[in-house]
């Protein structure tokens, strides 16, 4: 039954759309008319998403060579090299057993737990999942472990939260068993609503039945036989492969009744969301799957008291969970030697931006960021200067070189002035500008605010018009200090994570870029050319040869000039795009 | 509204008789099935389920998922996601527009193409990138765009 070759080629959301099912019809394709005996699989994120899309072959001539940057035209040549000429072509692979290729390394720095079956086995296939030892933590936690020890188990790995806030989880569960109620539930977290940040979206696609064991583990801890994935309308495909993965697990009797022949009995329906950030919050999620609009609500009461319907509930993100069944397998004592004293275990994120080689890493907890962007990610695009990485998106902040060597665990972080947030790592060098950069981040939190608190309603709504006034070169002195003013009260007068959390993308760039704002407001200038009411474009008369390239770039008109002779641009026309510094290959277009 | 649409909303309902909390997906479906969510399907759905029209209308308002006007034939998303911004995503969107002549969230006069703005479509390392309908494409300059668009 099994075939010696196995070629996989990665299908997340990334792959597609890289055009990934185009470079797999050409696989079959070849595979057909070369009659090659091989078993092609469709397989999750790989990680490695700045070489999408990814095909790894696993054969005995040459063991496992992963394939990148491909494109559907290219497969013919790459198969028939490898296949019938027996000799692979090296430019394509990105690294292999026996042919070398240096992007090894960048797995070298990494230690997958969450990820462990990403990219690797086939997410729709539950014996894929098996044969790597899934669902055999819930086996040993039904057969030999009752409620109380799965969850000092827990508590002993030292498991923190992995969607921001870093609650211990074996605490939270703690919490959920205490209280006795004829119904409990366990909801798990998939809103991942982030900008720039798509670590639960790579495992839901990647790895399902991973999330579905810790949901079963945690819900037999607590006593709760009904379950809901709250995933976000954004992730067709994660929902997809979710659906498929509950109606397999259905099948096998891992879910249902008399889960594993035990009197352990688990539902668990996939609840779509319909486009709200703050559904991210625990509170308004529930109100949510109640049916009502995403208002957070006050706690206490807790959902480990009173959350879905008013019954205690458990809500876990989807890398908490997916945490849980390697933790049960191989003891909490193993997960504790991954990481700091407080932040145990590793954390997956989303490294992209200005960065070489952006994708999905998992690293265990205590790396520096330093290490993380220059060793994992090979450092910044086009060697330029890096000014920051922003993490934890619209809540977290920007960390500036001077505080690279911070390592990544969550308290660190936090002192910082960012937070560690759901994973997102965005990186950014000096074509980026910091002003503008909070603004965006404010924008956002702003157009998501629910409405309920005042500071968090109106107090970003002001704050994003100082910001916009500054980014327009209309600044005032005292703009910081107002801002800095609103910013504390926005923090202090929130009631949910949101408004509490929104002020920080402007509160670390003040404190770690304060001179970028007053080059705005002060000298009307914008030092990383980005905000456009700051900048002009000019032609150097030196370089110009009248070639007329600009000329023709131009959407609107602006430039003005006879063949052979200098150009000149039209500064009230030009809406600077830029396209003209694009097509000039003399370099004779300049931004001030 | 069609008396056809009204046999579709009554399949929705259905659908989801007895089950608690899912006016979401109920009008999530209604969605799917008619385009738009039209404040006569608000209206039949809040006369079915017994949920006042008021809450209904909420919750459509809430979400950024519903719409209450028609839309073009092709949807296109546009991403801004933090590292699309960084990858210049504001260029992208003023290249749509510019080619469409249509204001962010509004629909081209041949009903063709609505274009809106998102979030985070999720596949930060092809950044910049716009979805059309349910087709990615990403590393997208400007000039790219009049290509896309010719495809639909």
């Amino acid at each position: 039954m099994e075939n010696s070759v196995r070629i996989k080629v990665g299908l997340a959301s990334c792959g597609i759309a890289a055009g990934g099912l185009d470079v797999l019809e050409k696989v079959e394709n070849f595979l057909k008319e070369h009659d090659v005996d091989a078993q092609l699989e469709h397989t999750g994120c790989i990680g490695m998403c700045y070489a999408e899309v990814l095909m790894e072959i696993d054969d005995e001539e040459f063991g496992s060579t992963m394939y990148g940057y491909l494109n559907a035209a290219d497969i013919d040549d790459i198969l028939n090299a490898h296949f019938v000429e027996k000799k692979p072509l090296t430019d394509h692979i990105i690294f292999s057993d026996k042919l070398g290729g240096e992007e090894k390394v960048i797995l070298d720095y990494q230690t997958r737990i969450v990820l462990r079956n990403c990219g690797v086995i086939d997410p729709e296939s539950i014996d894929e999942y098996i044969e790597r030892g899934g669902y055999e933590a819930l086996q040993k936690v039904l057969k030999d472990m009752s409620p109380v020890d799965v969850i000092e188990e827990i508590k002993e790995s030292g498991l923190r939260g992995r969607g921001g806030a870093g609650f211990p989880t074996g605490l939270k569960w703690q919490f959920a068993y205490n209280n006795y109620a004829d119904k409990k539930y366990v909801i798990c977290n998939a809103d991942e609503g982030d900008p720039g940040a798509f670590m639960d979206r790579s495992v839901l696609e990647g790895d399902p039945h991973a999330v579905l064991e810790g949901m079963l583990i945690g819900a037999y801890a607590i006593g709760s036989d009904t379950g809901f994935i709250y995933c976000r309308a954004e992730y067709p495909l994660a929902v997809k492969r979710l659906r498929i993965a509950i109606e397999k697990a259905k099948e096998k009797g891992f879910l249902g009744s008399n889960i594993m022949g035990s009197d352990f009995n688990f539902d668990l329906t996939v609840y779509e969301g319909a486009g709200a950030f703050v559904c991210g919050e625990e509170t308004a999620l529930m109100c949510s799957i109640e049916g009502k609009r995403g208002m957070p609500t006050l706690r206490p009461p807790y959902p480990a008291e009173s959350g879905l319907w008013g019954k205690p509930t458990n809500i876990n993100n989807v890398e908490t969970y997916s945490n849980v069944a390697w933790i049960i397998r191989n003891g909490a004592k193993k997960y504790a030697e991954f990481g700091t004293e407080k932040s145990k275990g590793t954390k997956v994120f989303a490294l992209t931006g200005k960065i070489k080689n952006g994708g999905l890493v998992e690293v265990p907890m205590g790396m520096t960021l330093r290490d993380v962007i220059y060793k994992v990610g090979g450092g910044i695009i086009e060697d330029r200067k890096f000014k920051a990485v922003q993490l934890g998106g619209p809540s977290g902040g920007c960390i500036p070189e001077s505080l690279l060597d911070t390592p990544v665990d969550y308290d660190s972080l936090t002192k910082t002035g960012a937070i560690m947030g759901s994973g997102g790592m965005v990186v950014m060098d000096d074509t980026t500008c910091m002003v503008d950069m909070a603004r965006f981040f404010l924008n956002f939190t702003q157009d998501e605010s629910c409405g309920k608190c005042t500071f968090c309603r109106i107090g970003t709504k002001r704050m994003l018009e100082i910001l916009n006034r500054i980014t327009q070169g209309k600044g005032e002195p005292g703009d910081i200090e107002i801002l800095e003013d609103l910013s504390r009260k926005t923090i202090k007068g929130s009631l949910c994570g949101l408004g509490q959390t929104a002020p920080n993308p402007v509160l670390t760039t003040i404190k770690y870029f304060r001179d970028e704002y007053e080059a705005h407001i002060n000298d009307k200038t914008c030092p990383a050319g980005v905000c456009k009411d700051l900048i002009k474009y000019l032609i150097i008369e030196d370089k110009c040869i009248g070639c007329g390239a600009c000329k023709r770039a131009c959407p609107v008109d602006a430039i003005t000039g006879e063949k052979k002779e200098v150009h000149a641009i039209n500064q009230d026309i030009c809406t600077k795009c830029g396209a003209c510094m694009t097509a000039c290959k003399f370099d004779a277009v300049e931004k001030l | 509204m069609a008396e056809s649409d009204f046999d579709k909303i009554d399949a929705v309902l259905h659908e989801f008789e007895g089950r608690k909390g899912s006016l979401i997906p109920i009008l999530q479906k209604t969605q799917a099935q008619l385009g738009f969510l039209s404040k006569e399907a608000m209206k039949y759905i809040s006369e079915k389920t017994k949920i006042p029209v008021s809450e209904i209308y909420g919750v459509t308002t809430f979400y950024t998922q519903f719409r209450m006007h028609p839309i073009g034939k092709n949807i296109i998303r546009i991403c801004h996601g933090t590292a699309c911004h960084v990858a210049d995503a504001p260029e992208i969107s003023e290249a749509l527009y510019e080619e469409l002549k249509v204001e962010p969230g509004g629909t081209t006069k041949d009903m063709k193409f609505t274009v809106e703005e998102v979030a985070c479509l999720g596949c930060c390392s092809l950044a910049p990138v716009i979805m059309v309908n349910d087709k990615a494409y990403g590393r997208l300059t400007p000039s790219k765009i009049k290509d896309i668009l010719a495809q639909y």
